[in-house]
């Protein structure tokens, strides 16, 4: 009894779109970083589950690289937060227009 | 097998739509938590064992404890009761578009027909296969990956620096 990969693909699918939904409506730019990870997780479901229905360990390596580059730009980006929050006061993407013109 | 892997993508979903709909930040956190354990468990029934721990240890250990940091450390208070109908056309139309989205992919994955998977040889998934592959053909990427690491660590100290110059 295995699993078919269209299972996999559809949760990946309603998981990036809960992303999305996540990006485009919240406010808060935590809550938009935690969305984008969510994202990245749901591309990582596909992988393994590609993985696993060709039975090929090279997804798995892909979803390794992701990780890594996910733990960095969370690293990076976190710290951007806070230094954005040092110098104007608020974390509201609708507060921070100061590049709009 | 199918029945744990219903059960695993009904926590995933109702998890990830309470990260995006909860009001404040420290609770989409902890929600986010229970969507990568969710999501480790599907990693487990895929065959994915290394990556399954390394999803608990990396995302749901590691990301998170520094998004429940950043979260305490910037004290928002309770976010002030803001206007219900703010931007509300944008809202509107972002989520009719994401549900348009998945129609269309949803839609394009039923169309495709695969031939049903064999069951998996013993060892696949498991470290030892991983380890093999990582430190042969893909050893460039890995060490890549290392000097990533490097910048993000410089990037993050140098940002986070009480005065910026």
């Amino acid at each position: 009894m295995v699993v078919p990969v269209s299972y996999y693909l559809t949760l990946s699918i309603a998981l990036f779109a809960l992303g999305v939904i996540g990006v485009l409506v919240r406010r808060n730019v935590l809550v938009i970083m935690m969305c984008i990870e969510m994202m990245l997780n749901a591309v990582n479901l596909a992988f393994i589950g590609f993985a696993d229905y060709f039975k090929a360990v090279d997804g798995q390596m892909f979803v390794f690289f992701v990780m890594t580059v996910a733990a960095a730009e969370v690293a990076v980006g976190l710290a951007l937060i806070v230094a954005i929050f040092r110098n104007r006061g608020t974390v509201y993407v609708d507060e921070l227009n100061i590049l709009k013109w | 097998m199918q029945m744990i892997f219903f059960i695993l993508a009904g926590v995933a979903l109702v998890s990830g739509g309470l990260v995006v709909f909860q009001r404040h930040p420290l609770r989409s956190a902890l929600w986010l938590i229970v969507n990568f354990f969710a999501v480790a468990g599907i990693y487990l029934l895929a065959h994915a064992e290394f990556i399954a721990a390394i999803q608990i240890i990396v995302y749901a250990g590691a990301i998170m404890v520094l998004f429940l940091f950043v979260i305490m450390l910037l004290n928002l208070r309770q976010p002030e009761e803001e206007q219900r109908f703010m931007h509300l056309g944008q809202k509107v139309g972002g989520i009719t578009l994401a549900v348009f989205t998945v129609l269309l992919l949803v839609y394009g994955v039923c169309k495709v027909v695969l031939p049903p998977g064999k069951d998996a040889p013993p060892g696949l998934g498991n470290t030892e296969s991983i380890a093999k592959l990582l430190f042969t053909d893909y050893l460039l990427p890995f060490e890549v990956t290392s000097v990533l690491l490097l910048v993000a660590i410089v990037g993050a100290v140098v940002l986070a620096k009480s005065k910026l110059k």
